[in-house]
């Protein structure tokens, strides 16, 4: 669906997206995930045709987004970090007219925004104007408007960021229900158990190219899935270990206070490049 | 077609939605240059052998209508720095000639609604204009060269803030220098020749010999076709170029 090439972004000093090479399949959630400034959303402007590349080809279902971008975006239903939509129209209005910049008919988006707006359970608000919406609602109206022309990828970047608990357990749940009706989805995110709830596989990036790719499970049990924290001068240190029997022999033998828990993909970033996803989560550790 | 109408839909949903406060915010200026020049001058200052009214009506149409057509930078601009729907726009199939079309024409329509304003205020100082074809051709080109400037400056723009000196330091002497208050005869020969540079002094002249039934001049109407019709061809490009 997706097919990226030796894709270069360059910004006179900064290398944003850095010989980036990735593939999404057909009706899979691809997570890509890498930490602020790894060039995730460079790549999904380039995808949606709203920044030029330097170099490389990023092609969507065979459509070149350099050399055929109307048709290119003709297959994607992109749904922006920002929360853009139109705060003057209503919620209705907001689908009606991306419908006809998708050439759509009016009656046929009547028919496909009464299906939406019930999906995302926003029905019932469908003719306040999309100013007063709540943040959970602006980001369901979003995945609404991006599905209303029947787009075979959705494109979505961070699409649970600065929403609650509760509003991004709920675009979860809308999230696996497009991927269950056979849509495909490539989703950006900086949250780690984002990504392991909802990707089938993740790309994970960093300084703009990826650095591993694969099943979430595949990666974590690749490196080990049993972790132990053990307290160090320079703050905790993780060993991976296959069982927990080998990380509780390994524990009885340490001297210093450590932790056992499940390894996760946080683990597989740090263990790659030194440094946390989230740096956020971080400082809540 | 239908990414065009979406274009005008959306201006015309939202100027439906604005309908009163519009309508009041595209009046108060006219209404108040009327108020202090009609009745404030009554008789007593003719120009060209008309009382200053007459002479003024035709100049506020054509200030009217492109500052409101200009206006439309500062909605695509909220768009791109804040609302951000600029890029939700540019992520639909909708080719660069179509958006800048859609977004021309909706600065027309905004940039004729306010020359219909002055019309209708013209008639509560019992001055009334004739309106003929030149007059609505003049009126559409005045608003075609001005909406499709406001496209090429809302790109060009980098804040909202240059926007706003862009205003100040551009529109806003254009719109009292180019032949809206007083005739370009009065000027000295080297000023004359730098305002006929710029369309605003044409489109005065053009819509004031329209509405006042005088020689009607064609040199004008061929100069705002064709300041429009480049003004249009930049306006197409720096859509284009807007890819970062």
């Amino acid at each position: 669906m997706i097919k990226i090439e030796n894709l270069f972004k360059k910004y006179k000093n900064i290398t944003a997206v850095n010989g980036l090479n990735l593939e999404v399949r057909k009706q899979e959630i691809y997570g890509f995930l890498g930490p602020n400034g790894a060039g995730k959303t460079t790549t999904i402007r380039i995808l949606s045709t709203l920044t030029l590349p330097t170099s490389g080809s990023a092609r969507i279902n065979g459509h070149d987004v350099l050399k055929n971008p109307v048709q290119a975006k003709k297959e994607i239903g992109v749904i922006h970090q920002t929360r853009n939509i139109d705060p003057e129209l209503t919620g209705y209005e907001n689908l009606l007219i991306h419908g006809l910049l998708f050439k759509m008919k009016i009656k046929d988006i009547k028919k496909k925004a009464d299906e939406l707006l019930d999906f995302v359970d926003l029905k019932g608000d469908m003719h306040r104007l999309a100013s007063k919406y709540s943040g959970g609602m602006r980001r369901r109206l979003t995945i609404a408007r991006a599905l209303i022309h029947s787009p075979n990828l959705l494109i979505m970047d961070e699409p649970t960021a600065g929403l609650d608990a509760v509003a991004r357990r709920r675009v979860w749940g809308l999230i696996k229900r497009i991927r269950d009706r056979g849509g495909t989805i490539f989703l950006t995110t900086h949250y780690i158990e984002e990504a392991e709830y909802l990707s089938d596989r993740v790309g994970i990036l960093d300084k703009g190219g990826l650095i591993a790719e694969g099943a979430p499970s595949k990666l974590v049990n690749d490196m080990g899935k049993i972790a132990v924290d053990i307290e160090g001068s320079d703050g905790l240190e993780a060993e991976f270990f296959e069982t927990r029997g080998e990380a509780a022999e390994f524990l009885s033998k340490l001297n210093k206070n450590a932790v056992i828990r499940r390894a996760n993909l946080e683990d597989v970033f740090i263990r790659l490049t030194g440094r946390r996803v989230n740096p956020a989560a971080n400082q809540n550790k | 077609m239908r990414p065009l109408i979406a274009i005008i839909v959306r201006e015309i949903i939202i100027l439906k939605r604005r309908f009163i406060k519009q309508i009041f915010s595209f009046s108060v200026s006219p209404l108040l240059f009327l108020i202090t020049f009609g009745w404030g001058f009554k008789d007593k200052v003719t120009v060209e052998g008309l009382p200053y009214i007459f002479f003024i009506i035709p100049g506020l149409i054509a200030m009217s209508s492109m500052r409101q057509s200009f206006a439309l930078s500062s909605e695509i601009n909220i768009c791109r720095f804040y609302w951000k729907t600029f890029d939700e726009i540019r992520s639909t199939p909708i080719t660069d000639l179509c958006y800048t079309a859609g977004e021309v024409i909706s600065g027309m329509f905004r940039g004729c609604l306010a020359a219909m304003i002055v019309i209708i205020i013209a008639l509560i100082f019992k001055v009334s204009v004739h309106l003929n074809m030149l007059f609505i051709l003049s009126v559409l080109l005045n608003t075609f060269i001005f909406s499709s400037m406001a496209v090429i400056t809302s790109m060009v723009v980098k804040t909202h803030a240059e926007q706003g000196m862009l205003n100040n330091f551009v529109m806003t002497p254009m719109a009292f220098l180019c032949g809206t208050f007083f005739p370009l005869g009065y000027y000295p020969v080297w000023a004359r020749q730098i305002i006929q540079l710029l369309p605003l002094a044409h489109s005065s002249k053009a819509i004031r010999a329209a509405s006042l039934g005088r020689l009607f001049p064609y040199s004008s109407l061929l100069y705002m076709l064709i300041f429009g019709c480049i003004s249009f061809i930049i306006a197409v490009r720096v859509i284009r170029m807007s890819k970062d």
